[in-house]
């Protein structure tokens, strides 16, 4: 007996399995983001100047440390990636494997380019001494920050090979294959999601 | 020639083939040893991988504690025999050292929650039961599944490995608090890392168990017609899924803190031995508490609804009538999932709280106190006019209730915070919380394997062995846990390497030490005759014919003992009726299948 | 996918993404606006937050599918934010109920 389901719907819930799975798994993610957020709101509650003292000079507000407008560059750009993702996943919906091709191609470039400005936030960080250690801001804007990136490493990995290796299924079995795509934009979405919140949390309040 | 290794799983071939005489059978016979014993995705498989690593750490976990009791019976006396085996860092002459003490009390905490219970009630029993009780093939997700099984694996090894480094285990106890855990040595380290591992098995397969019963049950199972230990299945993944990830997020912080130097858990001007710690601090160390047990309380009904799950099976079937109050006690666990996610600072009282949100959790656990009751009561009424059959499952199962009981009302004090005060960290919350997990769902899952077991293996256990295995669990587990309780009211403090001896407070209930390590090391003995019993069956057990049992649920009426190997059913059942016709009037046999039209 | 969604579907779908992506622009724009605005900790907190909630509401709407998925889906997420909403808040609310002062963590 096979397993049904996977990529026809159950009438009765509406969904396939992969999908119904895909949501849980962003279920924990919520969760697991919403652990750090709620660790930020509770270090940062009742602290009467944040960010506060850190290698002895007193700093009353995070964009003296941070650059917002790295930042807010970022942002566009997973805000582009999420649209080309969706893009490449209509693209497969309308028959178009060339164009499929592009946009994922662009939104992986996109999320290595998030990766590369990232690179230069951190690398100025330390050039300026400002490690995690230093302070609780500075803790919790890499440990924040640091674990959303290893979730876009992971989100270029299962983009990559569904742009390379994993894009043989859209010969053998066209169904199953759109439907991956569309899980795996599901993740990304949730990736940018996760920034959305970041952003305005970490580098402008 | 092709590796035909799993049910093809394309979009290519009809969902809903019933006409299961694949040809997809005949090429798994070809199947290479480690890929259908060790890398495989059949749940039955998976489940009994589970099975046997849970009942290893199960019985590891049991030694250490073995260990730690002589030390509390016998406190700064040489271990004769096998105390000069632990070495010199931590039993120097056979008599054991506080650190080493520390040690075996944190390590049997987490092996026994995250290593023992947990896989066994859901990866060994969700796993084998669940797709054959709702009609499945397998798993909504085999390769999931068994990635799952190997993240436990390896979270388990890097347990074990933490003995071994210098300076040993985590001894922080089992919910690692900071200051201390930030300071700790590697062990604790190795412990975070482990728990990592642990988290993402757990949150891997809650994923998988939801979506299966969600999406793979059979035609005509509806959900007010799955057998109740779906139900509980189905509520712990929830668990498991959405209460887990805080707990990751504060393991990534405590690691933090310890690798990388940050302060998320340690406050400004933290002295360690005479000296200012130079780290930034401004942290929290009850943040680590707030983060632990937003987990670790929906954690504790992970460990007892899978239990109350089995027992629920056991007693329909040998009662031959069908559970008393079905819906109330399906309610009862969704409302009881639901409160367990907010009522975690009971675990907190002594940390200074104010009176409002103390108040809060307080209500809040009050009120979650009254699913459990409802469950345990409908068990109960199910027992009255019940046509009785002391099978060895039954003598398990009738056992759970009482000593659930036990458990659950020695909680209520726990829970209000003027009792709580001076009960807490002493050996009454150990004794609560052992009489739930000990006699309480140890019982129901031995309870879980006298039934199944011939289900998985086509023989039965020997009732003899059972029954002597029975009694002695029950009596010596009482006799371990009771007088804890005594301890604990007279303010006797749990995690102290000398048993409380050198407070005057212990004075008169000191002495029952000793007979609580006895009654630990016969315990022990009482569970010879179950692992001679569990081994010698699966050659030497009698053999059972279809449904032994007399079962009315899907995996005994529509699938061989031992199931067929992949996809297990030749056509896809289909679901007429609800779990439990038990002595239906009119039907001569006494029992109707719940697939039977 | 077995929904049968026609070519033309999927183009209205297409200018519905895009029509999203200039919404994000623009709000992404307002926030670090929003930002000079120098507002006391409070307020400046919760307009950031509505802002993000909108963008994050458009994102999960429609490029995830959100308005058109099935209640499984939905009464599952709805399950996720009430857990989500408790951590944060009770985590608030129990900061803030310990007594003595900010020095006692």
């Amino acid at each position: 007996m096979q397993i049904p389901y996977t990529t026809t719907i159950r009438p009765d819930t509406g969904v396939y399995n992969a999908k119904l799975g895909v949501w849980l798994f962003l279920a924990s993610e919520i969760m697991l983001f919403g652990g750090l957020f709620s660790a930020y709101v509770f270090l940062r509650m009742g602290v009467p100047v944040w960010p506060g003292e850190i290698n002895g000079h007193l700093y009353t507000s995070a964009a003296e440390i941070v650059s917002i407008p790295l930042a807010t560059l970022n942002t566009m750009i997973l805000i582009a990636s999420s649209v080309t993702m969706v893009m490449s996943w209509a693209s497969l919906m309308m028959d178009n494997f060339a164009r499929y091709r592009l946009y994922m191609g662009a939104t992986i470039l996109l999320a290595f380019g998030f990766l590369v400005v990232k690179a230069f936030e951190y690398g100025s960080k330390f050039d300026h001494g400002y490690f995690p250690a230093e302070s609780n801001f500075l803790g919790i804007y890499f440990t924040l920050t640091g674990l959303h990136a290893l979730h876009v490493v992971g989100g270029i990995i299962v983009n990559g090979y569904f742009f390379g290796p994993g894009a043989k299924m859209w010969k053998t079995d066209r169904a199953r294959f759109i439907n991956r795509i569309e899980i795996a934009g599901l993740y990304w979405h949730f990736v940018d999601l996760v920034w959305i919140f970041l952003f305005p949390t970490i580098y402008l309040i | 020639m092709a590796d035909h290794a799993h049910p093809p799983q394309t979009g290519t071939t009809p969902d809903t083939d019933v006409h299961g005489a694949h040809d997809a059978h005949g090429a798994h016979h070809d199947e290479p040893f480690w890929r259908k014993y060790i890398f495989s995705t059949d749940h039955k498989v998976i489940g009994l991988q589970y099975g046997f690593t849970a009942l290893f750490f199960l019985f590891f976990g049991f030694c250490l504690v073995m260990l730690m009791r002589w030390q509390l019976a016998y406190p700064g006396q040489p271990l004769p025999l096998i105390g000069g085996l632990f070495g010199d860092m931590r039993m120097p002459g056979g008599v054991m050292l506080p650190e080493f003490y520390n040690q075996l009390g944190a390590m049997h905490g987490t092996i026994m929650v995250f290593l023992g219970i947990v896989p066994l009630a859901v990866g060994a029993f969700g796993n084998y039961v669940v797709p054959l009780q709702i009609g499945a093939p397998d798993m909504a997700f085999p390769k999931l599944n068994m990635a799952s099984y190997w993240a436990y694996f390896v979270g388990g090894v890097v347990m074990l490995a933490s003995f071994f480094v210098p300076a040993g285990a985590a001894k922080a106890g089992w919910t690692s608090y900071p200051p201390l855990a930030d300071i700790e040595t590697m062990g604790q380290t190795m412990w975070l890392l482990g728990m990592v591992f642990l988290i993402t098995s757990s949150l891997l397969g809650g994923v998988n168990f939801i979506t299966t019963v969600v999406q793979l049950r059979a035609p005509g199972l509806s959900m007010m017609r799955l057998p109740f230990f779906v139900w509980t299945q189905l509520v712990t993944a929830f668990l498991l899924v959405l209460a887990f990830p805080p707990l990751e997020a504060a393991a990534v912080l405590q690691l933090m803190d310890r690798l990388v130097g940050t302060s998320f858990f340690l406050p400004s001007g933290l002295v360690v031995s005479g000296e200012v710690l130079d780290i930034a601090g401004g942290g929290s160390p009850l943040l680590w508490q707030h983060l632990f047990w937003f987990l670790a309380h929906p954690e504790v009904y992970v460990l007892i609804l899978p239990a109350m799950g089995i027992v629920a099976e056991v007693i329909a079937n040998n009662t031959r009538k069908p559970l008393w109050g079905y819906k109330p006690m399906v309610y009862a666990t969704l409302f009881l999932g639901f409160m367990s996610f907010i009522v975690w600072a009971h675990h907190m009282f002594i940390t200074g709280m104010g009176t409002t949100i103390s108040s809060f959790f307080q209500i809040t656990t009050m009120i979650i106190s009254i699913p459990s009751v409802v469950i345990l009561s409908a068990l109960f009424i199910s027992l009255w006019g019940g046509s009785i059959r002391f099978t060895t499952p039954m003598l398990f199962a009738l056992g759970f209730l009482p000593m659930f009981g036990i458990g659950g009302l020695t909680g209520l004090p726990l829970g209000l915070a003027p009792t709580d005060i001076p009960l807490h960290d002493t050996y009454y919350v150990i004794g609560h919380f052992h009489y739930v997990v000990a006699p309480g769902t140890i019982m129901a899952l031995f309870a879980g394997i006298y039934y199944w077991y011939p289900k998985a293996t086509g023989r039965k256990m020997n009732d003899v062995l059972g029954r002597i295995h029975f009694w002695g669990t029950l009596i010596f587990m009482n006799g371990v846990f009771l007088p804890m309780f005594i301890q604990g009211l007279a303010g006797v403090s749990r995690r102290l390497y000398d048993g409380g001896e050198i407070y005057a407070l212990s004075e008169g209930v000191i002495q029952y030490n000793q007979f609580m390590s006895i009654s630990a090391w016969l315990l022990a003995v009482a569970q010879i005759p179950f692992i001679i019993n569990f081994f010698m069956s699966i050659k030497k057990g009698k053999k059972i014919e279809e449904n032994p049992w007399k079962a009315t649920t899907l995996e005994w009426t529509t699938t061989p003992s031992p199931p067929i190997a992949h996809g297990n059913f030749v056509t896809q059942p289909s679901v007429y009726r609800g779990p439990y016709e038990y002595s239906t009037p009119g039907v001569a046999k006494g029992f109707t299948g719940q697939n039977e039209s | 996918m077995a929904e049968g969604h026609s070519i033309e579907d999927i183009r209205k779908h297409v200018r519905v993404y895009m029509m999203v992506f200039g919404a994000l622009a623009v709000l992404t724009v307002v926030t670090v606006g929003v930002s000079y605005l120098d507002l006391p900790f409070a307020p400046a907190l919760t307009l950031a937050l509505v802002i993000a909630s909108v963008k994050a509401g458009l994102v999960a709407l429609y490029f995830m599918h959100l308005v058109s998925e099935k209640k499984v889906i939905f009464w599952m997420l709805a399950l996720t934010f009430a857990f989500f909403l408790a951590l944060i808040l009770l985590f608030i609310a129990a900061k803030n109920g310990h007594g003595g002062s900010v020095l006692v963590p």
